[in-house]
């Protein structure tokens, strides 16, 4: 009898537990985030620096932050003039009621202090909702770097919010395009990731073509002529000084480092027929990965370096293959209508992004690396030259317009999109370019 | 030899005295056995209906007296006195406000509109030229309810059995929460990101205590997106309450679970 009230008691237990009400939500709203990005406070104990409005700086940072965060597609700054509560106050203790009046989910604020000629920048992270702090952190640097300082507070605010590392405190390598059509000065450029502190790196006397960063963004890696003839070249950034890579008798293109920085992967032409090379930058030897007599080009490795994704005619028509690192093993991966080309392995190491061509009209797109799941995220008249964004989020490449019989409306500019396809956005730069390369994080 | 033809025997006579014995027709007849039956009949009376013989006379001597039996024939009333012990007493005005929030809860509701179309359809089945589109409402009508019937999932199939929220009620809670929660765009969609929060709910529908059944997976390393994702999850909760609840059953939603689950949204 015991035994069955025993049973029966743990029976009723069960039942009770499981009389828990269950809802599943499995939709909600695909808006971006409502954020509210306070200006600054700049304390009154700062000094006056030369050449930067100190009293300024508050608002300078602040939208730095609201314009990297706008153009994720992921946020949405709300305007500043609906903003309640005064930025000293709120970063001190906000009053999330009236921050969750204007729908904000989450508050940025932040104060800042110019002293010895040092800028100390603090911010708070603050989740509206639950009222609680997410994330807090100080930097020191120099006042010149306070744009840097906005990008780094930026990608630290994404991380959090989102999850995966930020992008904004990084650089794009391009080929800065001036000049008619037909005579066009082609200079190497490096800018912020936002299009700001543009720097040319050469005279525009040689064509230059295809730069590719180092893992350390340190060098880079780019195609020129000498002697008339296309060459690898290995520039560093800080130092000026540039050399040619390799002692190689015929032309040498479409360079990229390895990940871990050690060697350069190419393609080199002889007699018609180009193969993948690789070149250790500290002993110089140089070995050669593919032997086809089709026309290998454009390698880029994964990003534990143990394959390679590359170019190949050999079946036919110009469509990407994978190998091991040591050339073995070769795969097709692309099989649809069209040519594929510039195939450039994701950060991430999920994805291949390539620039195909179908029936004239250019598209950039991405597929697994199996080749597998091929998705096309935007088609014009004329685009190539995929990069991948630090996080593997964003592809950035290059888009031509289609000019009249003596070359007039022409122009090439830099767009960036997501890997879902949408966000699509043209980034501003000074003059026409092409060929980006985005570099890693500057600060990890 | 002979002892087993003994034995032989003496097993077939008594096989044959038994059989003999047990056929009804050799039986005399039985005695009394109907008053035996009326017995047992009147002891499970007996057990069953003892709470509902005074009742149903007190219906009948009311049915007899006066003509009240209008009122005593309208069932929700008795049923909401029934229900009255497992609310928390409140004053009477405050009930009538609870039926009208209720009525504005369910806007979804399948009854009212039903009855809408019924109208409809007897203004317009006097306009014979108009039996067509008639035809083409009552198809998107029908459609309308199967898609609301494929809406339903596990879950709240489990809950019409096991809880007690209404499919109406639930899908009130569940469009609400639809509109408040803002879903981290940069997830992956492969990964496993169910995100469970238990909720303590008041009266009002508004937040007690909330939990995430799955907290110490937010502090692992690599799991980031799930840590992004349960903050988001919870700041809907908070976004969106006071919770649209049913008005009454308070015991029975006081504690709900709400499983939060972007991965066909992701994939799109």
């Amino acid at each position: 009898m015991k035994k069955i009230i025993f049973i029966l008691s743990i029976f009723f237990n069960f039942n009770y537990t499981f009389a828990l009400i269950e809802v599943d939500i499995t939709r909600g709203n695909l808006d971006p985030l409502p954020i509210a990005v306070s200006p600054l406070h700049v304390d009154v104990q700062s000094e006056e620096v030369n050449n930067i409005k100190v009293k300024e700086l508050g608002s300078l940072i602040s939208s730095v932050i609201e314009n990297n965060f706008k153009s994720t597609g992921l946020f949405n700054p709300l305007n500043k003039d609906a903003f309640i509560q005064k930025p000293d106050i709120a970063h001190l203790k906000p009053r999330f009621e009236d921050w969750s009046l204007i729908t904000a989910q989450a508050l940025i604020t932040g104060k800042l202090l110019v002293k010895d000629n040092k800028l100390k920048v603090e911010f708070r992270l603050w989740d509206v909702a639950a009222a609680k702090e997410m994330i807090a952190l100080a930097f020191t640097t120099t006042p010149a770097n306070w744009r840097r300082v906005a990008h780094i507070i930026s990608d630290k605010i994404y991380e959090r919010l989102t999850g995966e590392s930020g992008y904004f405190d990084t650089r794009v390598i391009y080929v800065s395009e001036a000049g008619p059509k037909d005579q066009r000065v082609k200079k190497l450029a490096i800018m912020d990731q936002d299009g700001e502190n543009v720097k040319y790196l050469t005279l525009g006397n040689e064509l230059v073509l295809t730069p590719r960063f180092n893992p350390a963004n340190q060098l880079v890696t780019y195609l020129s002529y000498f002697r008339n003839l296309p060459r690898v070249y290995l520039l560093d950034i800080e130092t000026g000084i540039q050399e040619v890579v390799g002692n190689f008798p015929g032309m040498t293109f479409a360079p990229r480092f390895s990940p871990d920085g050690k060697k350069i992967i190419m393609s080199f032409a002889k007699d018609g027929n180009s193969d993948i090379y690789t070149m250790d930058l500290e002993s110089r030897v140089v070995e050669k990965i593919t032997d086809h007599s089709a026309i290998d080009t454009s390698p880029s490795y994964s990003p534990d370096g143990k394959y390679i994704c590359f170019n190949s005619d050999r079946s036919g028509l110009q469509q990407i293959y994978t190998m091991n690192s040591d050339g073995t093993n070769v795969k097709r991966i692309s099989f649809g209508d069209g040519i594929y080309g510039t195939p450039v392995w994701s950060p991430r190491g999920d994805l291949i992004a390539f620039t195909k061509v179908r029936a004239g009209r250019f598209y950039i797109g991405v597929m697994r690396t199996d080749g597998t799941g091929e998705r096309l995220l935007t088609e014009n008249f004329y685009q190539e030259a995929p990069s991948w964004s630090p996080n593997g989020r964003l592809l950035i490449f290059y888009r031509e317009t289609k000019s009249g019989k003596d070359g007039e409306g022409f122009s090439a500019k830099l767009w960036s999109i997501d890997i879902t396809g949408y966000n699509e956005r043209q980034i501003k730069t000074e003059t026409d370019a092409s060929d980006p390369s985005w570099s890693n994080l500057l600060t990890k | 030899m002979t002892r087993s033809l003994i034995y032989s025997i003496s097993f077939h006579v008594v096989m044959i005295a038994l059989t003999v014995l047990s056929l009804p027709f050799m039986i005399r007849q039985p005695v009394d056995l109907p008053p035996i039956i009326s017995v047992e009949l009147i002891q499970i009376s007996d057990k069953t209906n003892i709470p509902y013989a005074p009742k149903a006379r007190k219906v009948i001597e009311k049915v007899k007296e006066e003509e009240k039996r209008v009122v005593s024939e309208q069932a929700p009333p008795a049923a909401k006195e029934k229900e009255k012990p497992d609310r928390i007493p409140l004053p009477k005005k405050q009930d009538e406000k609870k039926e009208l929030v209720q009525k504005k809860q369910n806007p979804e509701e399948v009854k009212p509109e039903i009855r809408q179309a019924s109208e409809f359809e007897k203004k317009e089945i006097i306009d014979t030229n108009q039996i067509a589109a008639l035809i083409d409402k009552a198809k998107e009508e029908t459609a309308k309810v199967e898609k609301k019937d494929n809406k339903l999932t596990q879950s709240s199939v489990k809950n019409s059995f096991a809880t007690g929220l209404t499919l109406s009620e639930e899908d009130a809670l569940r469009a609400q929460i639809f509109g408040c929660w803002t879903v981290p765009l940069g997830l992956p969609y492969d990964d496993d990101l169910l995100v469970r929060i238990k909720l303590e709910l008041k009266q009002d529908g508004t937040i007690s205590r909330s939990e995430i059944l799955d907290h110490e997976r937010m502090n692992r390393p690599g799991q980031k997106f799930y840590k992004v994702l349960a903050e988001s999850a919870l700041r809907a909760v908070r976004i969106c309450q006071p919770l649209k609840v049913p008005t009454t059953g308070y015991e029975k939603w006081k504690n709900i679970q709400l499983n939060f689950n972007p991965t066909e949204m992701l994939k799109g």
